[in-house]
């Protein structure tokens, strides 16, 4: 059973999860299968592009913020997936050796209309280095289970 | 790629198909996005999908490996000709990313995208800004994704 529903996640709470250590050898066998563009898969490549140096994709920032909030919570809770993405900011290059964090605000919460056993709530996810600066930003809507289906919220 | 004055509104680059195997989103999935219902037939089956789906970044990341051979064949057949290429990126994220309909075992889908906007850059005047609307359309013409993004084009003729 899920420990975690759509009533649980109320507008203005935050939350960080992670750590994270991004490796090279991840960087680069992310890009290889998914984004093999030569600023994501090898140093003396990518030092002649605009990321001047090895940078993970940002497709890789997105799987990496994935993955952090899944341990994170989404594996504990009611989720049904998502209906997409509102936008995805990718403010500064993920580099080698960075350990990652994800810090997640709750935006707005509102129970679905057509289905009363879910509820929909936005998200905004920072993921964030070591010192804190602010690499890629996410905003999003979850579907997650209620446990009190068509109650008022 | 082609360069930003080579570019149209309503241009269109039509990308190739890829089929999900039940293999390939599981092994996706349990590095990205362990949901049950990407990961577990049996889980998937109980749950709202009703089958196994591919995770949405997976069907995201599909697109984006087509998309990037794409390009290179462009290139290539343009430096076969004789024909100089132009650089892309950085990309500046995307917005408006929509999983309409889920992805389940065998299908197969088939990705492009359209031209919507070319604008001067302000930061990069060696440059202009592309925003093109991808999407990617299952076996049967429902749409499984559909996003905007933005992206550097190098100019030909570059300001002095």
């Amino acid at each position: 059973m899920p420990k975690l529903y759509w009533e649980d996640f109320q507008p203005g709470a935050v939350a960080v999860y992670g750590p994270r250590l991004v490796t090279r050898d991840e960087i680069v066998a992310f890009a290889a299968e998914f984004d093999p563009q030569p600023m994501h898969l090898d140093e003396a490549a990518a030092s002649a592009t605009f990321l001047g140096g090895l940078g993970a994709s940002g497709w890789h920032s997105c799987c990496l913020l994935m993955r952090i909030i899944a341990d994170g919570f989404v594996l504990d809770s009611s989720s049904m997936g998502s209906p997409g993405i509102d936008e995805v900011r990718w403010l500064k290059p993920l580099r080698p050796g960075t350990q990652i964090r994800v810090r997640s605000t709750v935006l707005e919460s509102r129970p679905s209309k057509s289905r009363p056993e879910m509820g929909l709530t936005k998200f905004r996810y920072e993921v964030i280095d070591e010192a804190g600066t602010c690499l890629t930003t996410m905003v999003t809507t979850a579907m997650l289970g209620r446990r009190q289906p068509g109650a008022p919220p | 790629m082609k360069f930003f004055e080579d570019i149209q509104v309503g241009d269109a680059f039509e990308y190739g198909r890829h089929t999900f195997t039940a293999e390939a989103i599981k092994a996706f999935a349990v590095r990205y996005d362990p949901q049950l219902f990407h990961v577990d037939e049996a889980a998937a089956e109980r749950s709202h999908f009703g089958a196994l789906v591919a995770s949405g970044w997976h069907t995201a990341l599909a697109w984006m490996r087509l998309m990037i051979d794409y390009r290179r064949r462009m290139d290539e057949a343009m430096l076969a000709r004789g024909e100089p290429v132009a650089g892309i990126g950085p990309a500046l994220g995307f917005r408006e990313l929509a999983w309409p309909v889920p992805v389940y075992v065998g299908d197969t889908v088939s990705y492009r995208s359209d031209v919507i906007e070319l604008r001067p850059s302000n930061s990069r005047p060696q440059s202009g800004l592309m925003t093109f609307r991808s999407t990617g359309v299952n076996q049967n013409g429902a749409p499984v994704l559909s996003l905007i993004s933005t992206t550097f084009v190098e100019r030909r003729e570059k300001p002095p």
